[in-house]
């Protein structure tokens, strides 16, 4: 193990007990007189973390995978359509009304599962990148425009206001049930992820260098399609859109590694997780009146000019 | 172990071209821009299939093998290579290494040595000279320990005295026993260096054999359009344009 990947490992032992204490109600460990400790902790707050942990986890091995696959550090998760067709899919089921509090994960996933057959049929059999971009971004920006239009002709003001807020993108009131929806989903998603690291780490030298060194592309496409869309769709169906964590954790992490993409994966996993936990619990102890703060409008007030500020070193030069 | 281009065609790029090539040699492909040697090359690693013919390496299709088997065979350096992340010259070299299990230090160790960057190892892609970049890149071939070395113009950004290190150690690779195909554009390093040249024209094969043959004026002239003679000693040679 490295030391960064240990350094983030002793800095998530700390970062989930003290994420457990702190809420509305702070829990003192050596008073355990707080009225309903235990029920804050088990069912409010250790789902809650757990989920953090989770949907960082994915969303950051999700990007360091994606700036591998596409060479490029601007590269998001989002980019390819499936958290459009994931947040699309829930919409829908906000939109039918669907009550179970099994439906709209499920139709996250469905959602999902639809953006990346979609990609597949487009991308066709080369496997070559560029096309395989533009089909992404055509998904997302269809999705979009299907989202809209749901909210436009949302049956209820209610049935609006619940899907807007939904896309906001929160961990606050999810319960083990979202854990046990997103974990396994996640962790076959990152393991089919971890599989296309050597080969990604062979792209370093181009797309015809890469055949070259063995690796195959069609192959890779494809774990990458079922491994970004196990990861995004299991994110986006627990915790709505969330963006920005793919595309800054990968940034934050680089410059500790060899620059090797294979060396992001683990290190940009585990930041997720912890960036994640972290703002979830910033988003639930900062005063503002009306309830929290959305973690998906706090992450994009510090994603955007996070950007702004990789493309001026960019202009620059020392990206 | 032969590598053998049997009647290849492109439409439009090869025809008819067949070839068998020996390890062993170092082979030069020579030809005018737009001649197909890019293709050839490309065909020759394995990484473009041809419409017609097949490629065939120890008697089996190219194009059957398993891409790792191939690529363990067969090492290849584009014409312009890219590297995306700014990792160092030894991450860079290590990469050569991807299609075997092993990591193979001590390979890496020999191709950083033979390409005279075993100073520059921990140094950032970023910041190495076009020369000291292009020879970061052969070296990663190397360390593939490839049976044949295909590159596509290596000789191109460097300076006289690593172009000859270059050859030398290209020429090294052949006496172990490998074979050696390059694509150059410059027919004096062809005829001092290579023992065998294949000059292609329009997509199709126009000559084949040793460089005084191959690459005589007449051939030169014929090929190239061009009036030329050859001055100087065998392992010497300098091109003269005599007309116009």
């Amino acid at each position: 193990m490295n030391r960064l990947t240990f350094t983030l490992l002793a800095a998530l032992a700390i970062a989930v007990p003290l994420s457990l204490l702190a809420g509305r109600v702070w829990i003192d460990p050596f008073d355990p007189q707080t009225t309903n400790a235990a029920i804050i902790l088990l069912e409010l707050r250790l789902p809650r973390a757990c989920l953090a942990l989770i949907v960082g986890a994915g969303l950051g091995g999700a990007g360091a995978t994606m700036q591998g696959y596409l060479r490029n550090p601007l590269a998001d998760p989002g980019l390819f359509g499936i958290a459009p067709g994931a947040a699309l899919g829930a919409v829908l089921s906000l939109w039918l009304g669907a009550a179970s509090v099994w439906a709209l994960p499920l139709f996250a996933l469905i959602g999902a599962g639809g953006a990346m057959a979609l990609l597949a049929l487009i991308a066709g059999r080369e496997g070559g990148v560029a096309l395989f971009t533009l089909a992404g971004m055509m998904i997302a920006s269809l999705a979009g425009a299907l989202m809209s239009l749901a909210i436009s002709l949302a049956p209820t003001p209610f049935a609006m206001s619940e899907i807007v807020t939904w896309l906001m993108g929160a961990l606050a009131d999810r319960s083990w049930r979202d854990v046990w929806i997103a974990a396994p989903l996640t962790v076959a998603g990152l393991a089919l992820l971890a599989a296309t690291q050597r080969s990604l780490d062979a792209l370093t030298l181009g797309d015809i260098t890469a055949r070259s060194l063995g690796v195959n592309p069609r192959r890779l496409q494809w774990l990458i399609i079922a491994g970004i869309g196990l990861t995004v769709g299991a994110s986006v169906a627990v915790a709505g859109i969330i963006g920005f964590v793919g595309l800054m954790v990968p940034h934050l992490v680089r410059p500790f590694t060899d620059r090797r993409p294979s060396s992001l994966l683990l290190p940009s996993a585990l930041a997720g997780a912890l960036l994640l936990l972290v703002a979830d619990c910033l988003c639930r102890i900062m005063p503002l009146a009306g309830g929290e703060l959305r973690l998906g409008i706090a992450l994009s007030l510090l994603g955007a000019p996070f950007f702004v500020h990789l493309l001026l070193r960019m202009r620059e030069g020392r990206a | 172990m032969m590598l053998a281009a049997l009647d290849l065609g492109i439409a439009g790029r090869l025809a008819g071209i067949t070839a068998s090539l020996r390890p062993g040699e170092v082979t030069a492909i020579c030809g005018p821009n737009g001649a197909g040697k890019s293709s050839l090359l490309t065909c020759l690693a394995g990484l473009l299939a041809p419409e017609a013919g097949s490629v065939t390496l120890a008697g089996a299709p190219l194009l059957g093998l398993d891409p790792r088997q191939r690529a363990r065979a067969i090492g290849y350096l584009p014409q312009t290579p890219e590297i995306a992340w700014d990792v160092s010259v030894e991450v860079l070299v290590s990469l050569g290494r991807l299609p075997w299990p092993d990591p193979g230090n001590a390979a890496i160790d020999g191709a950083l040595a033979a390409m005279d960057l075993a100073h520059l190892r921990g140094r950032a892609v970023s910041r190495l000279s076009g020369g000291e970049r292009a020879r970061a890149l052969m070296a990663r071939v190397l360390a593939g320990e490839p049976q044949w070395l295909l590159a596509d113009e290596p000789l191109a950004n460097l300076d006289l005295a690593h172009s000859a290190a270059l050859v030398r150690a290209l020429r090294e690779q052949a006496a172990q026993g490998r074979g050696v195909v390059l694509v150059l554009h410059d027919l004096a390093q062809a005829m001092n260096h290579a023992d065998r040249v294949l000059v292609l024209d329009q997509g199709r094969l126009v000559a084949d054999g040793p460089p005084a043959a191959a690459l005589s004026s007449e051939a030169i002239s014929a090929t190239w359009g061009v009036e030329a003679r050859w001055l100087g000693e065998p392992g010497g040679m300098a091109l003269a344009l005599t007309g116009s």
